[in-house]
Order: structure tokens, then sequence, then C-alpha cells
């Protein structure tokens, strides 16, 4: 658990020790880092260190002590996991078939991964590569969306991010199957730390589905920093789903951008269900007229895990919807933290914005603390958001143990019950049966 | 098959069934009525197993089992049956999926196969024809957003699949339509048989023409202060019970 105790700040000082242990990125070839990019990273840098490392007395991290990811002996993951083979990674696939891409310690494993034949409409493949071949195609998105100001670890991931996903769906083309892209932890040592980062760009009136998971192979507490920028033109149509699975010591941050163009569609799920500490930012902009934005999400705390969700959904545009449904389920003494920003801007007239956090506490060292944050500048909008924390229903599980259903299951079912509408709004069946899986095996009668 | 000793038991502190005794032999049916608030549903609650209730005296016996040692889960896979007098909606859980885990779960406890979705389905068919069901109420969440009388139909119906050997009727006539009540009560009496007995919690004699009892209990402030057969509750029904009141002040024991 997080402690509580008054740390003094964190000065620039950490900011170089943590550039000199995970810069590793200074070493790469010069042609995956063009001139462009060089000059982000410098300015993110400068903004890591300015921002200095999180501490509880700012607003934006008062319920998230990140804190003790200090104490590990950080440095960059990314020459681990030579040895794995197809077969370490077979129960990380979620599709039989279909693309995926696999990253061991943030760097893209071609000979891991399952690549789209030639001839189909999805370009993919691992960034680094891409900005060696190709950097003209990413000068305009990579790492414009996801800003640095006020986020320390996004700064730092632009700063030195390595490698990640690159995927491109071209205008009028639609993906004919899901994309996995799986990022797993190999290292035995602590600190080990990757900051993937991930560029998706979804032409006009394209289609896509990505499921981007993370997983652990060891026990040891290393150290995940990801970004996902996403940009999606218009009338696109994205689903996005994030499954945060790793061992109970790792240290999970992430940062999820979209930008959405008029009549856009993006559904984006973040499931975190791993890591000590896990801290996810869900961030969409609308820009324009008729951009619809579902975030789903699902939490699942349980010991002394602590799971943080930042979610950010700015309406710039007129006449666009926002629905955001995270649902909290806590056990052991976790703790869960939901922030939801709505931003309405002044032109965004006929903005529909919706947000619920409902949460489901198991046990009585179980806590949640939940916030709505909503600025709205324009006056023709709606808006509505509420939260409620609550215990499973004793009335229903008498019910249900009055019908020879035995406690545990009829706690899982009503679990499963309070969890159900998130689940079902991921529309890729393997996804939802992982989750499924995680869901039924989680909360025996033992972890209540 | 059951057998209510001297029982007392309450909330915190509050004593509400004051030494009950009643027993239910197989093929028999009772009828229990009784004021407001004297302690009818409190009795179904602890026979069903409802953790609120403390017993504090006496003892109940099902089958020669010990009853209040078992958990509620239990008492159901040993055949007893609460029709709630108020069913929960439960939001998320699809009626058909509980209900073929909990005849699973009873299935297992009497040695009997499980049944495979088809099988259960055929079941469910029928059972819901004899109640007049409508089917597509089965592909709801539990309970949500079904009409009082739904929602009472729904206990009959899974009593109906679950053929418990004790069903315990809290108020099952209540909230039911004209043509419901005949069409439950008709379910109900489909259902009784020489080996299974029925516990009939009501307010009204109306019920007890469709569900004869062999006996008729009147409960008063946690005490059963009068039996008799079924002609007991047209009695009920015309003088009310005040002059049961009455007799129990008299005899100085309430
Ligand atoms: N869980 C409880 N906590 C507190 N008091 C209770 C509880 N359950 C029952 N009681 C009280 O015990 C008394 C008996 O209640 P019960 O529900 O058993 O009555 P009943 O005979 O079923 O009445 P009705 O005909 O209105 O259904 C009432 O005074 C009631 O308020
Ligand atoms: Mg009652």
């Amino acid at each position: 658990m997080q402690t509580h105790t008054d740390k003094p700040p964190q000065t620039t000082a950490n900011v170089e020790l943590l550039a000199a242990a995970l810069g590793a990125f200074d070493s790469a070839p010069a042609g995956a880092n063009p001139p462009w990019l060089k000059s982000i990273r410098e300015q993110a840098r400068a903004r890591a260190s300015q921002l200095g490392f999180p501490n509880t007395r700012q607003e934006e991290w008062r319920f998230t002590n990140m804190a003790p990811l200090l104490q590990l002996p950080l440095h960059a993951a990314a020459a681990n996991g030579r040895g794995l083979s197809a077969r370490d990674i077979a129960p990380f696939r979620l599709f039989a078939d279909g693309p995926c891409l696999v990253f061991v310690d943030g760097m893209f494993r071609k000979d891991l991964s399952a690549l789209p034949g030639n001839g189909g409409a999805l370009k993919i493949g691992g960034l680094r590569d891409q900005l060696a071949a190709n950097p003209r195609e990413l000068e305009t998105d990579l790492a414009r969306h996801a800003a640095c100001d006020g986020n320390f670890f996004t700064a730092l991931n632009t700063a030195f991010f390595q490698d990640g996903a690159f995927i491109y769906v071209p205008a009028d083309a639609t993906a004919e199957e899901p994309v996995q892209l799986l990022f797993l932890a190999s290292s035995g040592r602590p600190g080990a730390t990757a900051h993937p980062r991930n560029l998706i760009l979804a032409g006009k009136r394209s289609g896509l589905k990505v499921v981007e998971s993370y997983a652990s192979l060891t026990d040891a507490a290393h150290v995940t920093n990801a970004v996902t920028e996403l940009v999606l033109g218009p009338e696109a149509r994205v689903e996005h789903c994030r499954l945060q699975n790793e061992n109970g010591r790792a240290f999970h941050v992430s940062t999820v951008q979209a930008v959405q163009a008029g009549g856009s569609h993006w559904i984006s799920h973040s499931i975190a269900t791993g890591a000590r500490i896990a801290r996810n930012q869900v961030q969409t902009l609308l820009t324009a007229e008729g951009a619809e934005a579902v975030l789903n999400g699902l939490f699942l705390g349980r010991d002394e895990q602590l799971i943080d969700h930042h979610t950010v959904v700015d309406h710039a545009g007129p006449r666009c919807e926002s629905h955001e449904f995270f649902h909290g389920i806590l056990s052991g003494r976790s703790h869960g933290v939901f922030n939801g920003k709505i931003f309405v801007r002044q032109d965004a007239q006929k903005t529909n914005a919706k947000q619920t956090n409902r949460n489901l506490v198991l046990s009585d060292s179980a806590s949640i603390d939940t916030k709505p944050q909503l600025e709205i500048f324009a006056d023709d909008v709606k808006c509505t958001h509420g939260a409620t924390v609550g215990q499973l229903d004793q009335e229903a599980l008498f019910y249900l143990r009055a019908r020879g259903i035995g406690a545990d299951q009829a706690r899982r079912m009503l679990i499963r019950a309070f969890a159900s509408d998130v689940v079902e709004r991921i529309t890729m069946a393997p996804a939802r049966e992982r989750l499924e899986e995680l869901l039924a095996g989680r909360f025996d009668g033992a972890a209540i | 098959m059951l057998d209510i000793r001297d029982l007392s038991a309450g909330v915190d502190g509050k004593e509400i069934l004051k030494g009950l005794s009643l027993s239910i032999k197989a093929g028999e049916v009772h009828a229990l009525m009784g004021p407001n608030g004297s302690g009818k549903s409190t009795l179904a609650g602890v026979l069903a197993g409802r953790s609120e209730y403390v017993v504090t005296g006496g003892g109940v016996t099902f089958n020669g089992a010990d009853l209040l040692e078992m958990k509620p889960e239990e008492r159901a896979r040993a055949g007893v049956f609460l029709a709630f007098q108020y069913p929960v909606e439960i939001p998320g859980v699809n009626s058909t999926y509980f209900l073929k885990a909990a005849l699973n779960e009873c299935r297992k406890a009497r040695h009997e196969e499980e049944l495979d979705a088809v099988e259960f389905l055929a079941l469910v068919k029928s059972k819901t024809k004899l109640l007049e069901l409508d089917p597509a109420l089965l592909n709801r969440p539990v309970n949500e957003g079904f009409s009082g009388g739904e929602k009472k139909r729904n206990e009959i119906f899974q009593m109906a699949v679950l053929e418990p050997k004790l069903a315990i009727l809290d108020e099952t006539d209540s909230g039911l339509d004209i043509d419901a009540l005949r069409i439950v009560a008709g379910g109900v009496n489909k259902l009784r048989r020489p080996d299974n007995a029925a516990l009939v919690i009501t307010h009204y004699q109306r019920l007890l023409n469709y569900i004869v009892p062999d006996f008729v209990h009147v409960l008063v402030n946690g005490r059963i202060v009068k039996s008799g057969g079924k002609e007991l509750a047209l009695e009920l029904e015309k003088r009310g019970y005040d002059w049961i009141l009455e007799g129990v002040a008299a005899s100085g024991k309430a």
C-alpha cells in the first residue's frame, strides 16, 4: 500500500537520474531519431524536469502516491527477453489468427509477431522500424497529441520511448480482423522500465479494432510507462481495448490520447486488473461536429493494489456525444481512484456528455476516491454525471442462496453481474472471454 | 417432515417469534394466517436461513436433520423452498442462467445427473406452460422490471422447476389478479404430491379456495394461538382476528 508519509517533493535531480538510467534512446541509430522528433524529445525532457516527479500535494496525484516507484533500481528494460519463443507467447494471444504484434520489454519482436499478409488495407509494424524507414509518415502525428505539459510520465515517455506499435488504416478501408498489441515484461530484475509508444492512425471512414494487452512473464517489480495516441479521421470508427494484467509488484502508468475528427466514433475500453500501482489516463479531444466517444472501463483491485483512472473528455466541436462508464470492484485492502474531467468549450453547443462511475466495495478495508470534474463554457449542453459506491446486495445474495446456489458462486454471479454492462460493451469476443475468465478466477471466497 | 418446537427468534434484542410449535407431515398443506407484523415472514425467513434472525430458543428439524444448522443453500438443496413475499430484482444475472445453476446444485445434492442446456430448456418450456408464464421473461435478468404479479408467478415457476419437498409460500397471492391467482394456485395444486408439503402464508381465504389446506393456523404476536381445519379460514374471513385476540387476552397468554 502507498505510504502517506510526507516526503520532500522530488526535484529535477531525480529526472536527471532517471534520464541517466533510462535514456537508452540516446544510443539508438540516428535514423530512428529524426531532427523534429529529437527536438520534441528535448522539450519533453525539459518539461519533465520542470514538473518533477509527482507527489500527493499535487491535485492530480492527491490519492496516488507514486513514490514507491523511486525505491526501485530503475533501468531501461530493452535488452531482455531474447530467449523467448512463440510458445511462450501463445497463452497471451487473444485471436487465434489475425495480426499480433509482440513487444518484449517495450521492444518490437518481429520474430514473435504475426503480421498480416501483403495486400491488406492495414499498415502495421514496429514504430522504431517505421521511424527508420519512413519517418515522414509519422511527422505530423507522432508525439503531437499526448500533451506533456501536465503529465510527468507522458513527458518521460516522449523523451525516452524506444519502440511501440504503428498502425495505419487508410481512408475507406476497414481492417478485417482485430489487431492485438501484446506487451510482455520479461525481466527478472526489479526496476526494469519500458516506455512503449503507440501511434494509431485511422483515415477517413476507416474501421479498426485493436486490443493492447499488458502482462508480465516474471514476478519482478517492473515498470511500464505507456503512451498511445490515436488519430481518428472524419467518420472513422475505432474500438480500442486496453487489457492490463501485469503482476502484483509492477508499476503501470499509461496515457491513451485520442483525437477525433467530425463524425468519428471511438470506443475505448480500459480494463485494469494488474500491477501494484496503476495509473491510467484515458483522454479524448472531440474536435468537430458529430464525433462520439464511449469510454468504458473496469478496474479490479485486490490485496494492496492501487488502481487509478483519470479521464478527460474534451468537447471542442459542436453536437458531439460522450458516454463514460467506469466500474470498479475492490476487495482486500485495495484502493480505487476515479477522476473524470469533462470540458465543454464555448463552441461545443449541443454537447451531450454523460459520465457514470459505479463501485463495488467488497471489504471494509478497500476504498475508492471518485470525483467528477465538469467545466462547461457553452450554454446549450446536456451533461450528467453520477457516482455510486456500494456493497454486494445482501438480499440478492440471500435470494440466490435460497435457491441452492452456494455462497461463493452467488457472490461471483453478483460480481459478474456488476461488471456485465462494461464487459458486454466489448464487441471483440475473445477479449470479452478473457475478461470473463479473469473475473471468474478473481474473486473466490478467500479474496473477498 | 418439518418439526418446529418451541421456536423463539428475533433481531438484535427484539423477540419476534415467542415459542412457536408446528408440525408438517408429507402430503399436507398448512395455511398460516395472522395480523400484519405477527411474525409470519419472520418464520419463513428463519426456516429459509436468513442470517439477520437470531434463534434464541427451541429448534427445527427437517426430515430428521437439524435445519437451523444448515446454510441457506444447503436447506434449498435439501428441498426447502421459499417463495418470497418481495422477490428481489437482480440486474445482470440472467434468469435462465440463474435457474439452471440453481437446479443443477439441487440435483447434485440429490445425486441426480445435471441437466444439459437442451434438457433444461425442455423442462423450462413445460413449466412455463404450466404457469402460463411468458417465456420471454426468462431472457431478462432475474425479476428485473417484472410486474408485481410476474414476480409472484416467477416464484412459483421456480418452485415448479426445482420441485422442493417443502414449499413455503409467503403471500404469493398478494399482487396477483384474479386469473393469475387461479393459474398460480392451479400450478401449486398440480405440484402437490404425497411426498411433498406446503406452508401457505396468506391473508385471504380466497387463495385457500384454490389451494385447500389440511390445517389452518393463526399466528399472533409470535405464537400460534389457534389451529383448525379449512373452515377456520372462513371464520377468520367473516369475523377478523378480534375474537381470537380477545380469547388470547382472556387466557392470559399474550
Ligand atoms: N429484519 C428485521 N429488523 C427489524 N424488525 C423486523 C425485522 N424483520 C421483522 N421485523 C419486525 O418483526 C415483526 C414481524 O414481522 P414479519 O415480517 O414477520 O410480519 P408478518 O407477519 O409477515 O407481517 P405481514 O402480514 O405484514 O407481512 C414486525 O414488527 C417487523 O417490523
Ligand atoms: Mg410478511
